[in-house]
């Protein structure tokens, strides 16, 4: 990795605006990358490590969508299926949707935006990305010899008596569980310790609110996974009857404990999503954010609410109808959160000088995906709804459409939107273009069908079903392909992007987010001399010097 | 070696450095009694379902040794706080004895904690699907011991973690790396040693005293 492609400046005679003494090439050799402090440089190993985990996850993907093709067995048996859907979910949640963007983006741009030269525990993020490859490591092991076939959620007690590799897949989600609380916690420190001069708590970007709102989550509820994860390894092992219904222990229980961590998840992963779009919505609209305070604080008031919400997943489970009730109340509460931002950010487009760039188009498959999805969630936490639709292809629909559709739709943005910064060079942008409508229709074209499916009877988690539902399932087999496509432009243009892209220069954008401020590639250092902020985050109230682009008053 | 040359590039000074780690290890401490949180959710359903069985299957563990134990660990608290403030002063020497005294106040905590353990093995007083004792034989007294032994035992992997943290600590404020004035490291490792106590205080009641 010493003199790869990206780190080869080119010649300063034919690239002015190129930094040639930056993060990439300020050392070389293997070991300067292995055992480096530098944010940036970990960020860019996470970026490496995690586009691998979404590839083996989504490769697991397209078994799953090739064996429902057509109904009966198709490529694989009931058991691989089994192991398949639990691989993916495990591959994904685990190993790319949980990291991905505070691992890449959170480490690469929160110090920038905040004015800092590096997080506040550098040794201790480095420390974050190794149990991160432990972590995988072990499940991957795991996932070779056996795999498991309890779905990602190891409901006891057919996860303590499985035949499979439950444990190395328990273990290594117990280390990666480590490795976010770290990067949580080094997050927090950072933000309440590494403001620069002029950085009071209002000037913040959206961005740094955001993750901050992940991070306290991931402190809090991680360590509760870590435990209920290890209990069931424990029983798994040695049989000491803690969810053991024969030696008087509660199955439920796991499943409270599991969702207590499991659901404030969801918004350990929607969050940061939140976070990269309210940056980009700025930038796109040029335009302050309407509403600061009313974004910021809706961030907190998701993490807070988040943790009252576990019992919409036992609605099925013997839970009173009190509490089935008060927990579908509390869940739509974050609703009310979700719809105060996604009313600011269109509100932000209005009068906006809005440039159609791919990370534009990426805002409006999020957006999209955040309030379908969303809305489909306030009919799931309707208790007598859930009720037809429990465990059925609707819940697979509505998860897929929240999560993963405002997830990747954020990861993808954020890779476009500062690829300039992070690698001082632009891609394509007509190609960018052609591979977001790709994955957003093929994304539609995946899950709408799973909807209807759903809705019609059928159960997730199946490897066969009845003829009357085959057609949509070859819709979906057919989007799921198209995404597959989608994201194979990308990462060839991206690649190619690295070496031949055209130079970015420090703004290519005309941006006044805070990032924006340093040399692209940054330098090691961050900043070549210590910022001090007297105004806030995307202030387009004056153009600042060079940009090419005109901006909306 | 002034304090100022213990400042990391990436902060102003040693005051808000200091600041951060000291945030950094409140946060760390608020993960651990979260780690513990999932063992006395499972120990508060349980008691609440096998209540009586909870009462006498306690009755079997020694109120003495885990008394004793409560003194031990509390006591250590204090010389642990004791060493900060002499490190505190320039004194690493007398605030290495202090240490070395949470150490062995450390050992006989797990002395005897190995001894009621022993106690428990002979008389089948064990989690889950080894329990053999004899006199209890309701269904929540297994559950009671695997509460009482993945909660202990817990416990007793932070007593040793703590120990070896003391124990580093030991060494380098007898070599004086705490004289000048940065005494922050000695600081945090009381803090993780304070948590430690703070959890058996907890435990002792709920496992011992119901």
């Amino acid at each position: 990795m010493s003199q790869s492609l990206a780190t080869t400046p080119p010649a300063p005679a034919d690239a002015p605006a190129y930094n040639p003494r930056n993060y990439l090439n300020a050392e070389a050799g293997i070991a300067s990358w292995l055992l480096t402090r530098d944010h940036k440089r970990i960020a860019v190993m996470y970026l490496v490590v995690t586009t691998l985990s979404f590839a083996l996850g989504g490769f697991y993907a397209m078994l799953i969508r090739i064996e429902l093709l057509t109904p009966g067995p198709t490529i694989m048996s009931a058991m691989s299926y089994n192991r398949m859907f639990t691989l993916h979910g495990v591959v994904m949640i685990f190993l790319f949707m949980i990291p991905a963007i505070p691992g890449v983006f959170g480490n690469f741009f929160l110090p920038l935006m905040l004015g800092a030269r590096d997080v506040a525990f550098p040794r201790l993020n480095l420390l974050s990305l190794y149990l991160y490859a432990i972590g995988a490591a072990i499940a991957v092991y795991g996932m070779i010899h056996g795999g498991a076939d309890t779905g990602w959620t190891f409901y006891t007690p057919y996860s303590t008596t499985t035949v499979t590799k439950v444990v190395p897949i328990l273990l290594g989600a117990f280390v990666l569980g480590f490795s976010s609380i770290l990067t949580g916690l080094n997050f927090i420190v950072t933000t309440h310790t590494l403001r620069a001069p002029g950085m009071s708590w209002m000037r913040m970007p959206l961005f740094v609110w955001s993750i901050y709102a992940t991070s306290v989550i991931q402190i809090l509820a991680t360590p509760v996974l870590g435990i209920t994860l290890l209990l069931v390894a424990f029983e798994h092992a040695f049989g000491w009857g803690i969810f053991d219904p024969a030696r008087g222990g509660d199955p439920i229980l796991f499943q409270h404990l599991f969702w207590f961590y499991s659901h404030p998840a969801v918004y350990i992963m929607v969050l940061p999503a939140m976070a990269v779009m309210s940056e980009v919505i700025q930038a796109s609209a040029r335009k302050n954010i309407f509403g600061y305070k009313a974004v910021a604080f809706s961030s907190l008031g998701i993490a807070f609410v988040g943790f009252f919400t576990w019992g919409h997943h036992l609605f099925t489970s013997g839970q009173s109808t009190l509490d089935a009730g008060i927990f579908g109340v509390l869940s739509m509460f974050v609703g009310i959160f979700t719809a105060i931002k996604v009313f600011n950010w269109t509100a932000t487009l209005y009068e906006g000088a809005v440039k159609f760039t791919t990370w534009f188009a990426y805002f409006c498959g999020f957006l999209f995906f955040l309030v379908f999805g969303g809305m489909t969630g306030i009919a799931l936490a309707t208790v007598s709804l859930d009720i037809h639709w429990q465990d059925t292809y609707f819940v697979v629909a509505h998860f897929h459409f929240i999560m993963v559709g405002s997830v990747i739709m954020a990861w993808l943005a954020a890779l476009h939107y500062w690829w300039p910064k992070m690698f001082g060079r632009l891609y394509p942008e007509g190609w960018g273009l052609v591979s977001a409508v790709l994955i957003i229709l093929g994304f539609n074209a995946t899950f709408i069908p799973q909807f209807l499916l759903g809705n019609y009877g059928m159960p997730r988690r199946y490897y066969s079903y009845p003829e009357r539902f085959w057609p949509l399932n070859v819709a979906s087999t057919a989007g799921a392909s198209l995404l597959a496509f989608g994201f194979t432009i990308i990462l060839v243009y991206l690649a190619i992007s690295l070496r031949w892209g055209k130079v970015a220069g420090p703004n290519p954008w005309g941006s006044r987010g805070f990032e924006w401020d340093t040399l692209s590639p940054p330098p090691t250092e961050n900043f070549l001399e210590n910022p001090v902020y007297t105004r806030g985050p995307h202030d387009y109230t004056e153009a600042p010097e060079g940009a090419e682009v005109t901006h909306a008053t | 070696m002034q304090p100022e040359s213990y400042v990391a590039h990436h902060y102003p000074n040693l005051r808000q450095q200091e600041h951060a780690a000291r945030l950094g290890m409140w946060l760390f401490l608020a993960t651990e009694i979260l780690l513990f949180a999932g063992l006395f959710t499972g120990y508060s359903v349980y008691r609440f379902l096998y209540a009586e069985t909870f009462a006498q299957a306690s009755e079997h563990l020694s109120v003495a040794a885990g008394t004793i134990n409560t003194v031990v660990l509390i006591t250590s608290s204090l010389s642990v706080a004791l060493a900060h403030h002499l490190v505190q002063h320039g004194r690493g020497k007398a605030a290495a004895l202090s240490l070395l005294v949470t150490l062995g106040f450390a050992l006989v905590f797990l002395a005897i904690k190995a001894w009621e353990w022993t106690h428990d093995f002979h008389e089948g007083l064990l989690p889950g699907r080894f329990f053999t004792n004899a006199e209890l034989t309701s269904t929540g007294a297994p559950m009671f011991f695997t509460v009482y032994f993945l909660m202990t035992g817990l416990h007793g992997l932070h007593v040793v973690i703590g120990m070896t943290v003391l124990a580093i600590l030991m060494v380098l404020c007898w070599r004086g790396a705490y004289d000048h004035g940065y005494t922050t490291p000695v600081e945090l490792g009381g803090m993780y040693w304070h948590l430690v106590d703070l959890i058996w205080i907890f435990l002792y009641p709920l496992l011992y005293l119901i």
